[in-house]
């Protein structure tokens, strides 16, 4: 999200690429001490794999303190740094929060808002009190007015009024947003501006609890809770850590009993007389337990929930992102998500004796006023295919425009030339006809079945008829509009249902319009003259059978629909009971974002699968490079283990410490960014993940210490 | 003929026999457990015990029905043993008993029978009289298998079921399981050991003149129905000391055969009831070829070595056959070791502490994995499927879902059941381990160096494994032991127990999540290859330090 400061619209992201920003390397050093901070143990207790290895630290940096070794202090220094590495990774991620949150608080400022008493709609101004009070400390309830220029001090529903109001705070968009009383459009925010008119809000917000706020504490991490997977993660961890502190600690009688019977077996630093040392011990523990995701699990959590947020998605809670990848049904509104927001004029189909141009003139001449994208998308038409210039309106001083209106049902225009007056009328098939008929011309018999061969097709027929002084009236022909399918959204289906996912479009229209759309999108199923309950009793019924339910909505009567889905989207655009209900708003208002969002689902628990694998994966190597390190002095036999020739004990095991420190630097970019995810059958994810993180994991950790310790050997007293 | 043609002609043929007993055993378990009907019998047993047979437990109940019952066992057994060498004052009672049964070997002794490990730190034939042997040990032998066999089918139903707290009813289980599953194969495989040459009688033994011309008491017994359902219900307690060397108990190598396949028959076939209970035999097969895959290459492996012979000993006698019985040679010990090991049986017709090196390391390797491969019965299965629920957690979040397995979500929940289960033995056995060695207990051992290290961690794997094979070399009939290894047995069965019907409760309330391109298949090669690259890794991560210390620093 781009920071309101800075007015330059927020980057769009790549369509099919679920990425996330690269990591600056400014930013890891300005999240150093931030990492320095975390490295108290009240606050590392929540990282249970690193607050072990930190105790490790302390334990060997006494040891290192009673017994001073080059190696001991490299090997205290590289766990100590183990430690930072880790909270650094947190740091970073949450750093990015931060600077969002900053910019948030600017939209935040102590405004004044100007609270009425007793005003009720349309009374005089001396019949309510006007008063000015902190933002602060409006209830919820209150009534404000706010005018042009003005902050709105809280969020609310805007009751009377209409007002363009800059949002740039939130969505970071700086196009001003049309805002009035009644219907879907009238929720506003705390902190944004209005820039034209006056409106009287109603409070909706408790104080401390506006939109920003939660915003504020969302993106910044404050109140933080893990997720059910990622408890579920950090059990098995902490299993996982539990079995190598055993391994360890157990190793030392073990271990005693081999030396106590190879007696002549010489003294090394790492295993002497009295067993093997410590700062050995430590290490080898450190280096088994599952570091690497143990360090980096929670930067992934949290920079999940931020490319959500660069996306201008606000998750209320991590769970939320977590069921989105769970999603195996999506409900699509088909308008403005599968088919463009409104219908565009198709074709021109004439009536018998007319020409195709006589229509699209009448058409385009009909439609010059017509401001509706419908209106404008005859006179694209008409220019397109017909080569028809559109006629300014001021080119034509004769014309008088009939807007359009719910009685009469159609618009028009009508020319005088001379003596010779024309009138133009467009809209809706039995209000054409009937305005024909009653001006003495009966439609052509080829009208009615075009205009039901267009309904039956899913589209919408528009009538545009003509009456020319001293003849009787006669249609014309007939426009046919139509929704036409967003470009891509078909082949978007068809990885949805690779990726496992059922796609149903809700739509208010009639089952055979439904269809028609339905079926050249490609959507899996869809539902007709959909009421909100019938929605409601949609996602009632597939999740019954178990599924995960993921939806957006905008309007109040969204609303129980979107408290039930298991990810409910609601638009920014949309009521305060819609953002209420669902648990997550997209301040862009665009309802293909579900898609996406499903997306970051995903790779959220693929990063943590992935970088799981990897961690577990690297313990085999360590082994290779520890177990002869340690023992090869007692069983020379042993030595046949230390397959990567490793230059000497205390190099090998510094290596795989300095390894185990570095690989967690070296991935927190990929935490951070989320592994490559490509929509694709549970299968095919499997199988790249495996090779990529499981098979990697086994390999990297040897190149990495043989490489490691070509470099260490080379450091006297160690090599 | 060579041997090692010989040997992979006896595994091959193992394999055939086994595939049928999957299809027609598993799918006749599966039938007895999920019967509506109840015999004659059985509602006479319930009468007694005073259950409704209709009454389903939930996870808690079903827990300590389960630990009721084993409770019940241990106190009656060790009362039992106890008495025998009160009150009858044995060695005088019967001529053939000549050892005590002090109370730290009677504690131990009941522990291991009633937890399925049958591990013996006394010699059969000179310590338990007939009375005990039939009355008392195996009795248990029939009804841990049962326990065992009882408790996997519970966490079975929690995969099958939907929204409910009842796994069924132990009690019904039990009685079900003892009477239509164990006891007919058991009086069948009876009939034909003793065809074999396996003894049977009451008497206490023949006088023999020997070809010195000195007088030798052979002893006799109940044998044969001891034998079979020491095979059956991987239990492993040998009515002699030699176990399945001894020729009274295990004449021929075709007895050698028809042995491991008792022994590996009902673990193998319990992934099949597993299929057809949640309603997809795929899943079932899954689990098989896991469990396949791993047992192939660990017998394999274990022969490899044995015929390898490596070792100064072995490449100057020209084989490994120290502690290996002509009757049987190489290969059909080796094949035995890992089936007895592989499975938590621990009869023995040959001596692993004699092996090679390597080869003696896979007996031990075979029982880290946790017997599952295909473990003992009941136990085998479910310690599997914990497995493929851990290996399910990983890698269905590499798919981008919440981990789900036959349709039921692997949380938070779930996963802190599967970590203490995969917990339990490990720990068990390193502390054990460490503990001998920390309070010189490992003294006792017959070797020194790694291979008497070896003998230690064999003891406490095989312990706390519930398997009861010995490596031999090692006394343990001492009150230390005694006691260590009692107590590993006890938390090593039942606290995984508690775990896995703990899971199952946790299971059955779910509902399921119905499978789609987008859910993880866990019925491929690529997830069968994934569980057994997990069993493995995990053990070798755990175990490697204490096997480099002990066979590995010995055989490298």
């Amino acid at each position: 999200m781009t920071v309101t400061s800075v007015a330059t619209p927020h980057p769009r992201p790549q369509p099919r690429k679920v990425g996330g920003g690269l990591l600056d390397p400014r930013q890891l050093w300005k999240s150093l001490p931030d990492a320095l901070r975390k490295l108290n143990p009240a606050t590392l207790w929540r990282t249970p794999v690193m607050l072990i290895v930190e105790v490790g630290a302390v334990f060997t940096t006494l040891l290192a303190i009673a017994q001073p070794s080059g190696f001991s202090w490299a090997i205290t220094g590289w766990l100590w740094l183990t430690v930072v590495f880790a909270n650094l990774a947190e740091a970073v991620a949450e750093g990015r929060g931060k600077a969002q949150a900053a910019t948030l608080r600017n939209a935040k400022k102590d405004t004044m808002a100007r609270r009425l008493t007793g005003w009720s709609e349309g009374a005089p101004a001396d019949r309510y009190r006007e008063e000015s009070v902190a933002a602060s400390a409006l209830a919820r309830g209150d009534l404000v007015v706010v005018e042009a220029g003005q902050v709105i001090p809280g969020d609310g529903d805007v009751i009377e009024g209409i007002a363009s109001v800059d949002e740039s705070a939130i969505t970071g968009e700086s196009a001003p947003v049309i805002r009035e009383s009644g219907g879907d459009r009238s929720a506003v925010t705390g902190g944004t501006k209005v820039l034209s008119d006056r409106i009287v809000v109603r409070i909706t917000q408790q104080p401390g609890e506006s939109f920003i706020d939660r915003m504020i504490s969302l993106v910044e991490g404050a109140n933080r809770q893990k997720t059910p997977n990622e408890i579920a993660l950090n059990i098995l961890l902490a299993a996982l850590t539990i079995n190598f502190l055993l391994a360890t600690v157990t190793l030392q009688p073990m271990a005693s009993y081999a030396k106590a019977w190879q007696g002549a077996a010489p003294d090394t630093p790492a295993f002497g007389a009295d067993g093997i040392s410590g700062i050995v011990l430590v290490s080898l523990l450190v280096c088994l337990i599952p570091t690497t995701i143990g360090a980096l699990l929670s930067a992934i959590g949290i920079a999940g929930m931020d490319r959500l947020v660069q996306r201008n998605v606000l998750a209320m809670s991590g769970r939320a992102v977590e069921a989105a990848g769970d999603v195996s049904t999506l409900l699509l509104d088909k308008t403005g998500t599968i088919t463009l927001g409104n219908r565009q004029a198709w074709e021109f189909l004439p009536a018998a004796g007319v020409t195709v141009e006589q229509v699209a003139d009448a058409a385009q001449l009909s439609s010059l006023a017509d401001e509706t994208p419908e209106g404008r998308s005859i006179v694209v038409l008409a220019k397109e295919q017909h080569g028809l210039r559109a006629r300014e309106e001021g080119f034509m001083p004769h014309a008088t425009f009939i807007p359009f209106t719910a009685q009469t049902r159609m618009s028009g225009v009508d020319l005088s030339e001379g003596n010779a007056d024309r009138q133009i009328r467009k809209g809706a098939a039995s209000a054409v006809m009937k305005w024909v008929r009653d001006n003495g011309g009966h439609p052509s018999d080829d009208v009615g079945p075009a205009v039901d061969a267009i309904s039956g097709q899913g589209g919408t027929p528009l009538v545009v008829a003509e009456l020319v002084t001293g003849q009787p009236a006669r249609a014309l022909g007939v426009i046919h509009l139509k929704d036409v399918v967003k470009s891509g959204m078909r082949e978007r289906f068809d990885e949805m249902r690779r990726m496992g996912i059922r796609t149903v479009m809700i739509t208010g229209d009639n089952p055979l319009t439904a269809k028609a759309i339905a079926d050249e999108a490609g959507v899996d199923d869809f539902l007709a003259e959909a009421t909100p309950e019938d929605k409601l009793a949609l996602i009632r019924k597939e999740q019954e059978g178990g599924r995960l339910v993921a939806m957006t909505g905008d309007g109040t009567n969204d609303a129980p629909a979107l408290a039930q889905a298991d990810v409910g989207v609601a638009m920014n655009t949309g009521t305060s009971a819609a953002k209420e209900a669902g648990n997550m708003v997209d301040l862009d208002s665009d309802p293909t974002k579900l898609i996406e969002i499903v997306e970051i689902g995903k790779q959220l628990l693929i990063t943590r699968g992935a970088l799981t694998t990897f961690s577990i994966a690297n313990d085999i190597a360590k082994y290779f490079a520890i177990i002869p390190a340690m023992f090869a002095v007692v069983y020379p036999s042993l030595d046949a283990l230390n397959i990567m020739r490793l230059s000497s004990p205390e190099s090998a095991i510094l290596s795989a410490v300095v390894f185990n420190a570095l690989i967690i630097v070296a991935l927190i970019p990929l935490s951070l960014r989320g592994v490559r995810y490509t929509p694709s059958s549970a299968s095919r994810l499997l199988t790249r993940n495996l090779w990529v993180y499981g098979l990697g994991g086994i390999i990297a950790p040897f190149l990495g210490i043989k490489l490691l310790d070509m470099i260490i050997s080379l450091i006297p007293g160690i090599g | 003929m060579t041997t090692a043609t010989a040997g992979v002609l006896f595994i091959l043929s193992l394999l055939a026999a086994l595939a049928v007993a999957y299809r027609y055993l598993g799918d006749h378990m599966f039938r007895v457990v999920a019967a509506e009907h109840h015999g004659r019998v059985e509602r006479g047993i319930y009468r007694v015990l005073g259950v409704d047979p209709h009454a389903e437990q939930s996870w808690g109940g079903y827990a300590r029905s389960v630990l009721a019952f084993s409770l019940i066992s241990i106190l009656f057994l060790y009362a039992f043993l106890r008495l025998q060498d009160v009150v009858f004052k044995v060695p005088d009672f019967a001529a053939t008993i000549d050892e005590r049964v002090f109370p730290h070997l009677a504690w131990n002794t009941a522990v291991s029978f009633v937890t399925n490990t049958n591990w013996q730190a006394y010699s059969g034939e000179s310590t338990m009289t007939h009375l005990v042997q039939m009355a008392g040990l195996a009795v248990q032998n029939f009804v841990s298998a049962a326990v065992g066999i009882a408790v996997a089918v519970a966490l079975v139903r929690g995969f099958a079921r939907r929204r409910t707290d009842r796994l069924g009813n132990f009690w019904v289980d039990l009685t079900r399981i003892t009477l239509r599953i164990l006891l007919p194969i058991a009086v069948v495989g009876a009939v034909l050991l003793i065809a074999g040459g396996v003894v049977q009688s009451l008497g206490d033994g023949t006088a023999v003149t020997t070809l010195t011309g000195a007088e030798q008491h052979l002893t006799g017994g109940p044998v044969a129905g001891q034998e079979v359902i020491k095979e059956l219900g991987t239990n492993g307690g040998g009515f002699y000391n030699v176990n399945s060397a001894h020729p009274f108990e295990n004449p021929t190598a075709w007895t050698n055969w028809l042995e491991i396949f008792l022994i590996l028959c009902i673990p193998f076939a319990l992934p099949r009831v597993f299929g057809r209970m949640v309603g997809d035999n795929r899943q079932g097969y899954a689990i098989l070829a896991v469990m396949a895959t791993i047992a192939i290459a660990s017998i394999a492996l274990t022969n490899v070595f044995e015929l390898g012979g490596a070792g100064t000993v072995p490449q100057a006698a020209g084989a490994a056959m120290e502690g290996k019985d002509v009757r049987f040679g190489l290969s059909d010990s080796a094949t035995f070791a890992a089936a007895t090991t592989l499975t938590s049986t621990g009869a023995v017709n040959s001596f692993h502490d004699s092996y090679t090196a390597l080869g003696g390391m896979m007996p031990i390797v075979n029982m880290m994995l946790g017997e599952v491969a295909p473990g003992g019965v009941g136990s085998g299965l479910y310690g599997m499927l914990i497995l493929a629920v851990l290996t399910v957690f990983v890698a269905g979040l590499m798919v981008g879902r919440t981990p789900e397995y036959v349709g039921k979500k692997i949380g938070a929940r779930e996963i802190k059941f599967a970590s203490l289960y995969f917990l339990i033995t490990p720990t068990l056995v390193l502390i054990g381990v460490a503990a001998a060695m920390a309070t010189g207990n490992w003294r006792t051992q017959l070797n020194v160096g790694p291979h008497g290290f070896s003998e230690v961690v064999y003891a406490f794997t095989s312990a706390a494994n519930n398997n009861g094979s010995a490596f031999a070399g090692i006394t343990v009939n001492t009150p230390w032991w005694d006691t260590a290894t009692g107590l590993a047995m006890l938390l090593g069965r039942f606290l995984p127990i508690v775990f896995v019907l703990g899971l199952a409760g946790s299971l059955a309330g779910q509902s399921p999540v119905p499978a789609s391109a987008g859910t993880l298949p866990t019925h491929k090669p690529l997830f069968i290859g994934m569980v057994v690259g997990v069993v493995v890794i995990l053990v070798a991560l755990t175990f490697l330090p204490a096997l480099a210390l002990g066979p590995l620093a010995e055989g490298l």
